[in-house]
């Protein structure tokens, strides 16, 4: 114990904990290298880990040397070293190398550790006394820990231990340094409380931190010396300038003015001109620079040097948007919500100056057994012709109201104020919106519209008109018993380049304005109808009496009030067939449209002009231009294609002849008819780019006509599956045209592409088709308006390949045309020489027939004659075989003998 | 037969006028009327004595002898002289 003391000092801490630990009181010594249990109280102790190998070599086999029984051996210490220089590092003893070389012995005790007891399979004893207490009196420490279990130990005399006095070694001062006592005195607290409050619910409120002083602690922030950076250097760049001063001073300001000068270009008078002509040097100049300009001129005429050759082979320029893009693109379409009754679109016609504004006939969809059922329910609704605006989907800007269902309209060409229309009871119908056209030309959306558009009454029309859709009542209608008697189905404006009179002959047009119209109607006839007052007006005074009496609304402009009820037709056209009493019913008209233009024409269209700039409109003013003294057009052409219900073409005059049975004047024959389609035609249409080509479409069919090519059509396709109902040419491109079917699809034909079958198909509506009209407005936008049966209106936009030709598709489709006249033509020879071919087959088969004939009576003869040689023969040679025959001279003599 | 030269060059193809002027930019003959003349005579009456000078500066041996103009629509030729220009508008394009 006393060698032990000193190294209690140093290990007083590990003493503290091993107080708690340990089974005996051992004192501790501090080891350096080597793992001990000194932890668990025996500090000689190393744990060691031996390996199969060292275990054979110190023959300290498990199970084999060392057992349970025998669980330790001694090692030489000598063998530890040897092996240690044997096998370095790998030396399981190598942990304890330190405790081996510094062994006081020779032999080391190494003890197997069967239970773990010590954490490895075997340990050493480090001390000799560790050892020798391991060897010796493990019965004395087995004594000592079996005491109080065994009491029944007879071999040993229970001495009970005798007390010593205690001698004291300097230890408890130690012990009172390192015990810990209580510095101060403790302050006991004895809290009570009320044993009802123990258990009671608890109840927390909110307090504020910070209204408490110090019931929180901050930590604030604060610069700290140690933290903070000085910059030593900066990156600074310098450049040098020349000094500036910047000095301002207010001058004068000048008013600016317009100076000009006027100046004449120097020139020669005539006489010295003249003398400068005469003059040698100007024709040694001539001489001399002639040849060199000529030479330039040739230069140019032989070939263009210029000419890009691989542009001339591109097909575009410049496209925007898409090329592939081919589709008719929605732009907006527009119906009509307030009619109670179902109405479909019957005519289409775009304004022809303002932007956006479509106008639209409407009808209602009924049949004529239908019409006559619900005469009396039709009779208040009012029938319209609607203005549509782009701005404006729902409500229509401006309503015209006819006293019945118009079927076509048309605008006035030099009057976009003036619009004619044809009714389904054969009226012509006249409105004159020259008052309201300021409001058709600014529209805006929405804006001062009221929701509710109440319907007004038809004749009933207050002066101070609201910003609600506006209803304007027609100027003029024409005369019911005078006109058709059947509806109007096709109204044109003729040019205002000629007019004509009542034979039908062609005059020319002072007035510079359109005057006269043509209509055709179901009644088989085209009547041709002047808007200016008849000089021959045949009125009786009972007559304008009853004019008189019915009130005319103050809105209506007084233009055409002369024409108003009394208005009678210029000349009439029967389309008889001939002498059957049945008529063609004529549905479309195409007027050959002639720009007639004489130079004097141009000075009177100035001056007519020049006049129209000022107040007076020449349509207020119509009586002016009657007096006229008119100068006849001839060889005007007077020929016009129309299509019948019963789908024929017909190319017929309107010139009135006399007929000279009876006298009077009679509509000529028609010069050309043609059935090609199996339905109603309804579009016979110039094209727009060709003037003598005519498009007819009808039952389920197209054909294009060219004027003068009166064999047949040039084009004529086949049955569609579908029947068409409407079309149009297109405005932009010579080859393209739109038709509308009846299952509410469009084709879109492109002569150069295909002409066997429509080059696109595209879908618009459910319905039929009724009308389709295109319009340009610039050459980026192009609209299509497509009417259907059920009354939608819908603007399509053409995209550009639809609307943009190619380079050279004017010509094209002409050589295309060319080509169909010439092959027409070609047709025609062939069937001549067809027919003359029949007929000489036929001659020559009559001529065979008869041959045959005569032939017969020789061939009788001829072959008697060879049977009867034949039988000489036979006889001969009967006869020779017989020996009887004369021998015949072909057989030598020789034979015989 | 100053005439006669001047109506075989504006009968050749595609001639559009001809005119004479002299060294001072004033018309003398022309076939067109007197706007377009004058107004011709005097622009390329300038221009055609900056491409002489032009050419005298970089070569003052060298003389301006045929200036051509071919532009979008029509060539213009000007043959120039000590007094005189012969102008010529021609449209090249069949």
């Amino acid at each position: 114990m006393a060698e032990k003391s000193p190294a209690k000092a140093a290990g007083g801490q590990k003493k503290a904990r091993g107080k708690k630990r340990q089974k005996q009181v051992i004192p501790v010594a501090e080891e350096e290298e080597p793992v001990n249990m000194e932890s668990m109280g025996h500090p000689e102790i190393y744990p060691l880990v031996l390996t199969t190998k060292t275990q054979e070599i110190f023959n300290c086999r498990i199970d084999e040397d060392v057992t349970e029984e025998q669980c330790y051996k001694l090692i030489k210490k000598e063998d530890i070293l040897e092996d240690f220089r044997n096998r370095a590092a790998v030396s399981d003893f190598y942990p304890v190398k330190k405790l081996v070389r510094e062994y006081p012995g020779d032999e080391i005790l190494l003890v197997y550790d069967k239970d773990f007891k010590y954490g490895l399979n075997f340990y050493i004893i480090g001390t000799e006394e560790g050892k020798e207490n391991y060897l010796n009196p493990p019965e004395a420490q087995e004594e000592q820990e079996e005491a109080k279990e065994a009491v029944s130990e007879d071999m040993y005399t229970y001495k009970p231990p005798v007390s010593k006095p205690w001698v004291s070694l300097g230890s408890e001062k130690e012990i009172e340094e390192e015990s810990v006592k209580q510095s101060t005195k403790q302050v006991t607290y004895m809290i009570s409380r009320k044993r009802s409050k123990f258990g009671a619910p608890i109840l927390f409120s909110d307090r504020n931190a910070s209204s408490v002083r110090d019931s929180y602690i901050e930590c604030t922030s604060y610069p700290d010396k140690n933290f903070t950076l000085t910059q030593l250097e900066q990156d600074v760049g310098t450049q040098v300038i020349p000094e500036i001063k910047g000095v301002s001073t207010q001058t004068k300001w000048a008013f600016p003015k317009n100076a000009s000068t006027q100046y004449y270009p120097r020139e020669f008078s005539e006489k010295e001109k003249g003398k400068l002509a005469q003059s040698k040097e100007l024709a040694d100049f001539l001489n001399s620079v002639s040849t060199s300009v000529e030479i330039a001129l040739q230069q140019n005429e032989i070939m263009n040097t210029f000419v890009d050759d691989w542009k001339g082979l591109a097909e575009e320029e410049g496209t925007f948007g898409d090329k592939s893009d081919t589709h008719l693109k929605e732009y907006q379409s527009f119906t009509d919500l307030h009619s109670p009754m179902e109405k479909m679109i019957t005519c289409i016609a775009w304004h022809p100056t303002i932007y956006g504004l479509i106008i639209v006939s409407v009808a209602v969809r009924l049949s004529y057994e239908e019409r006559v059922h619900f005469s009396g329910k039709l009779l208040l609704q009012p029938s319209l012709i609607l203005f549509w605006s782009f701005a404006d989907p729902i409500h229509p800007q401006l309503m015209l109201e006819s006293p019945d269902d118009i079927f076509c309209f048309a605008f006035c060409p030099s009057d976009p104020n003036i619009i004619a229309g044809g009714c389904i009871n054969g009226q012509i119908v006249l409105w004159d919106i020259t008052a309201h056209a300021d409001r058709i030309e600014n529209i805006k959306a929405g804006g001062g519209r009221s929701k509710k558009a109440t319907l007004k009454p038809m004749f009933l029309l207050e002066p101070e008109s609201n910003k609600e859709a506006m209803y304007i009542r027609h100027c003029a209608v024409s005369s019911i018993e005078s006109g058709h008697k059947k509806v109007i189905t096709d109204i044109h404006w003729l040019s205002d380049t000629f007019e004509i009179n009542r034979m039908g002959s062609v005059f020319e047009n002072r007035n510079g304005i359109c005057c006269q119209l043509v209509t055709c109607s179901a009644d088989c006839t085209i009547c041709f109808w002047d808007i200016r007052p008849q000089k021959t007006a045949i009125t009786q005074p009972t007559e304008k009496k009853k004019e008189e009496t019915i009130e005319i609304p103050f809105d209506v402009p007084p233009t055409f009030l002369h024409l108003d009820l009394s208005w009678k037709p210029l000349s009439k056209i029967r389309l008889s067939k001939g002498e059957t009493s049945l008529d063609h019913c004529p549905t479309k008209l195409s007027l050959n449209e002639e720009h007639v233009i004489f130079k004097t024409q141009d000075k009177m269209l100035g001056q007519d002009k020049a006049v129209k700039s000022t107040e007076t409109n020449p349509y207020h003013d119509l009586e002016a231009g009657m007096s006229n003294i008119l100068k006849p057009i001839d060889d005007f052409c007077t020929k016009f294609f129309v299509g019948t219900e019963e789908g024929e073409v017909i190319y017929t005059d309107w010139k009135m002849e006399r007929d000279p049975e009876t006298g009077r004047f009679v509509s000529k024959k028609p010069v050309n008819l043609y059935t090609v389609h199996d339905g109603a035609i309804h579009t016979v249409q110039r094209s727009p780019f060709y003037k003598d080509i005519v498009l007819t479409i009808g039952g389920w069919n197209v054909a294009i006509w060219k004027e003068d090519v009166m064999t047949g059509p040039l084009l004529q396709t086949c049955c569609a599956p579908k029947r068409y109902t409407s079309g149009h040419w297109s405005l932009t491109r010579p080859g393209v045209f739109y038709i509308g079917r009846e299952d509410g699809y469009i084709d879109i034909w492109d002569l150069l592409e295909k002409t066997h079958e429509p080059a696109q198909s595209q879908n618009i509506c459910i319905t039929m088709i009724t009308y389709i009209k295109p319009w340009t407005y610039s050459p980026k936008q192009q609209f299509i308006a497509i009417a259907d049966y059920y009354g939608t209106l819908h603007i399509l936009e053409i995209p550009w390949t639809l609307s943009h030709p190619s380079l050279n598709e004017l010509s094209s489709v002409h050589y295309y045309f060319e080509r169909e006249v010439k092959h027409l033509e070609y047709v025609q020879q062939r069937r001549i020489i067809r027919d003359q071919e029949k007929k000489e087959m036929e001659r020559e088969l009559e001529r065979k027939k008869a041959k045959v004939y005569i032939k017969t009576k020789e061939q009788m003869e001829a072959e008697l004659r060879m049977e009867y040689e034949n039988y000489l023969e036979l006889e001969k040679s009967v006869l020779y075989s017989l020996g009887l025959g004369k021998v015949s001279e072909k057989t030598s003599y020789m034979d015989v003998l | 037969e100053v005439e006669e030269t001047l109506k075989r060059i504006q009968s050749h193809k595609g001639v559009i006028g001809t005119m004479v002027v002299n060294a001072e930019g004033i018309p003398i003959r022309t076939t067109l009327d007197n706007s377009t003349t004058v107004q011709y005579a005097g622009l390329l009456h300038q221009l055609t004595m900056k491409a002489k000078s032009t050419v005298r500066d970089i070569d003052p041996q060298n003389d301006l002898t045929f200036l051509r103009i071919r532009s979008k629509k029509h060539e213009i030729m000007v043959a120039p002289d000590k007094e005189y220009l012969l102008i010529v508008i021609q449209n090249p394009c069949e």
